[in-house]
């Protein structure tokens, strides 16, 4: 059982949690995850590890079915059953030169600790955020911090520059030589964004989010379709070359299991509004 | 055997064979000839002294017949139930010769139920030796070794990647083969006799592989989870899964109950399974369970099915449809599979292992509709711990290559198991493990 030490939203249905959980926090490099299963009668999930302090790790996430939803409704003091990790290939950290890290939404979630491992080797760090609204905006204070440089965006222009993240990638490309990228956040951000630096040959790193069981290469779950080969997310990855990747293979098995999802959150949600809002079940 | 009626096992997860009753057990035991020289026991790759328990089960003493089991093997109600008896110790019982050999596995779960019943007995350990050995992988072997090794005064940590100990005994083998709460009593005996169990601990990513080598001693029991593929087109589509996938989904996971457990399964309205070994037969009869028309299709002959034979018949009896000498070669479908398009296979020369070549047919293809394709066409060892080990010597299939003693190429690292050997059973790995605990044992003692 791993001890939740903090628990609290950060943007509008997006949600931290610190957890003790030493065998992880005293491992843990840049881009890997953890599996999260909430009780006995739980489902495994993959979540990134966003930061680690002393024992505890910090894992961001958004609701969107039951377990998120059920883990958003967890406060401090109350226990997760198990934490599996750290699992997946750390980052390629190398000195590279200048680095641009871009974030969709909740992606941003994993940039800071690539940011920090990167400045560590020697780069230049550029985060570059995108969001859809100003309320959707998460750790800007921590990547301003993280980073050389901080550029933000929002799809309706409440705050910083009115557009994508990726129109903001393709200026700092315009205006200075990039070295590597890592885009993270939804996977139709990642494949689109993915495009603006194909044609300069930069090397793109992006974080796959494939349906996870286990997490440690034994089922297959995970495999996705990168340079034309089956890889598994969980071992090979999650870190992949974006321009690479069968971003459509991915979005489709990603919706596998779309209907039993909605099913599972609804019986989640009909259960907390007849105990009063109460989440423990 | 007593199996319960098809309609009613088929609504439910809950074992197949009801085992024997106390009469019919002593009756069986009954028969057996007490041999000077049994060969049982040399075909039993744990040497359980097999005259000797049957004796006891004879006379009545259940208990007693338990300790002497015990003193051999801690996992005898797993045994009992999986064990391919008929190629190991019934297969050499001499009375098999002429007649029906006994019945050595039905007698033995028999014996580790009651002894569940009446309490569960604690074997001997020898006195704390000061000196620690890990353990990594919680599956037959890992369990095995572990509890060698405990009770001949080592301290174990046991180390497991998932929330529960067991490997395939929890993930793969299902309920209505393997009932889980009797996996769990056995396991709990392992850990009675000191075992520290680390679950959620995947060793080369929570534990560094130094942090490993600090043990005196290293026994590597990851088994061989890394589920094959067939490489067909289509293979990535929505409703095609790895059996390990599959049988995990609804074994560890409790996907059968959803949404009550929160793991979904697709429960496909017609399933096909390919392969032919145990893993395909569970597959198969999992699906049967969750409401499917199950195919199975295998690319040889009904007589080369590597699967025991009884679960060949259970797998019958449910319903499912047996495909054989044909072959999948397409997973059709657009957004979700609609059919597996498949090809007939013609039996050829003789292959290394003596059985025919299977080689397609030209021309002979055919489809079969189906909206779930289970692959289980086997498992190689999990290349992820065993990779962080670069002095570790491997085999051309990612096998670990070990000695007779179950040494490796590394000083202080043993394995055993499927890591081993390539998906093989859960008696072999047992009986490895045990090898490989007193190799680690005469090592220490030489130290």
């Amino acid at each position: 059982m791993f001890r939740i030490e903090k628990s609290g939203p950060l943007a509008d249905k997006v949600h931290e949690l610190w957890v003790n959980a030493p065998h992880v926090a005293h491992h843990a490099q840049a881009g890997q995850f953890v599996i999260f299963r909430i009780d006995e009668k739980g489902e495994r999930i993959p979540l990134t590890i966003s930061a680690v302090d002393g024992d505890a790790i910090r894992v961001i996430f958004m609701t969107v079915g039951k377990t998120t939803t059920h883990l958003a409704a967890l406060s401090a003091g109350d226990h997760i059953q198990d934490i599996a990790g750290p699992l997946g290939k750390p980052s390629d950290i190398e000195k590279f030169g200048t680095c641009v890290l871009v974030g969709g939404g909740v992606g941003t979630a994993s940039l800071p600790i690539i940011a920090r491992a990167l400045k560590t080797a020697g780069n230049r760090v550029i985060g570059i955020v995108g969001a859809r609204n100003s309320d959707l905006i998460i750790l800007e204070d921590e990547m301003r911090g993280a980073c050389d440089e901080f550029h933000l965006s929002t799809d309706d222009g409440s705050k910083g520059f009115h557009g994508f993240a990726a129109d903001l990638l393709k200026q700092t490309m315009a205006r200075e030589k990039v070295d590597a990228v890592w885009i993270i956040g939804p996977t139709i951000m990642m494949k689109v964004t993915s495009e603006v630096t194909r044609p300069a040959g930069i090397k793109t790193f992006v974080s796959l989010n494939p349906v996870m069981v286990d997490g440690t290469g034994m089922c297959g779950s995970c495999r996705v379709i990168v340079n034309g080969e089956t890889k598994f997310a969980c071992v090979d990855g999650p870190e992949f070359d974006g321009h690479t990747v069968d971003f459509n293979t991915l979005m489709q098995r990603s919706r596998m299991y779309q209907p039993e999802e909605k099913v599972s959150l609804e019986k989640f949600q009909e259960h907390q509004c007849r105990c009063g809002g109460s989440h423990h079940a | 055997m007593h199996d319960r009626s098809i309609e009613e096992r088929l609504r439910d997860f809950g074992e197949v064979d009801c085992g024997m009753t106390a009469p019919e057990a002593m009756a069986e035991a009954e028969c057996c000839l007490q041999c000077k020289k049994p060969l049982c026991v040399s075909g039993c790759p744990v040497n359980i002294d097999i005259p000797a328990f049957l004796r006891e089960v004879a006379a009545g003493d259940f208990k007693k017949a338990a300790a002497i089991i015990k003193e051999q093997n801690m996992l005898p109600a797993i045994c009992g139930r999986v064990c391919p008896q008929e190629v190991q110790c019934e297969g050499e019982c001499i009375l098999g010769k002429k007649a029906k050999p006994i019945a050595i596995g039905e007698l033995e779960r028999f014996v580790a139920d009651e002894e569940r019943r009446l309490g569960m007995v604690t074997p001997q350990k020898k006195p704390a030796t000061g000196r620690r050995v890990a353990v990594v992988g919680a599956g037959p072997a890992g369990l095995t070794a572990s509890a060698e090794l405990a009770r001949m005064g080592y301290h174990v940590t046991l180390f497991e990647s998932l929330h529960a100990a067991g490997g395939v005994l929890v993930y793969g083998i299902p309920s209505f083969r393997l009932p889980k709460e009797i996996v769990k009593a056995e396991i709990d005996a392992v850990l009675s006799l000191g075992v520290e169990l680390r679950l959620n601990h995947l060793v080369g990513r929570s534990v560094t592989t130094q942090e490993l080598l600090s043990y005196d001693a290293i026994f590597l029991g990851t088994g061989a989870g890394l589920p094959y593929f067939m490489g067909l087109p289509g293979e990535n589509l929505p409703g095609v899964y790895s059996a390990n996938e599959f049988l995990t989904r609804v074994n560890l996971m409790r996907a059968d109950r959803f949404p009550v457990f929160d793991t979904p399964i697709k429960r496909g309205s017609r399933v096909v399974v390919a392969g032919g070994g145990n893993v395909a037969m569970d597959a198969a009869r999992v699906a049967r369970r969750l409401g499917g028309k199950v195919t199975l299709i295998y690319r040889r002959r009904e007589e080369d099915l590597p699967a025991r034979i009884a679960e060949v018949s259970r797998a019958k009896e449910e319903g499912i449809e047996f495909v054989m000498c044909a072959n999948p070669v397409k997973i059709l479908g657009d957004q979700a599979m609609t059919g597996v398009e498949c090809i007939k296979m013609a039996m050829c020369d003789l292959d290394a292992s003596g059985r025919p070549e299977p080689k397609e047919v030209e021309g002979s293809h055919f489809t079969i509709d189906a909206d779930v394709f289970i692959a289980a066409i086997g498992q190689g060892p999990n290349p992820l711990l065993i990779g962080e080990l670069p002095e570790l010597k491997r085999g051309r299939r990612g096998n670990v290559i070990v000695d007779e003693n179950g040494r490796t190429s590394m000083r202080k690292v043993f394995a055993g198991g499927d890591v081993a050997t390539g998906a093989a059973t859960v008696i072999l790995a047992m009986g490895a493990a045990k090898t490989a605990a007193r190799a680690i044992d005469r090592m220490l003692r030489e130290e």
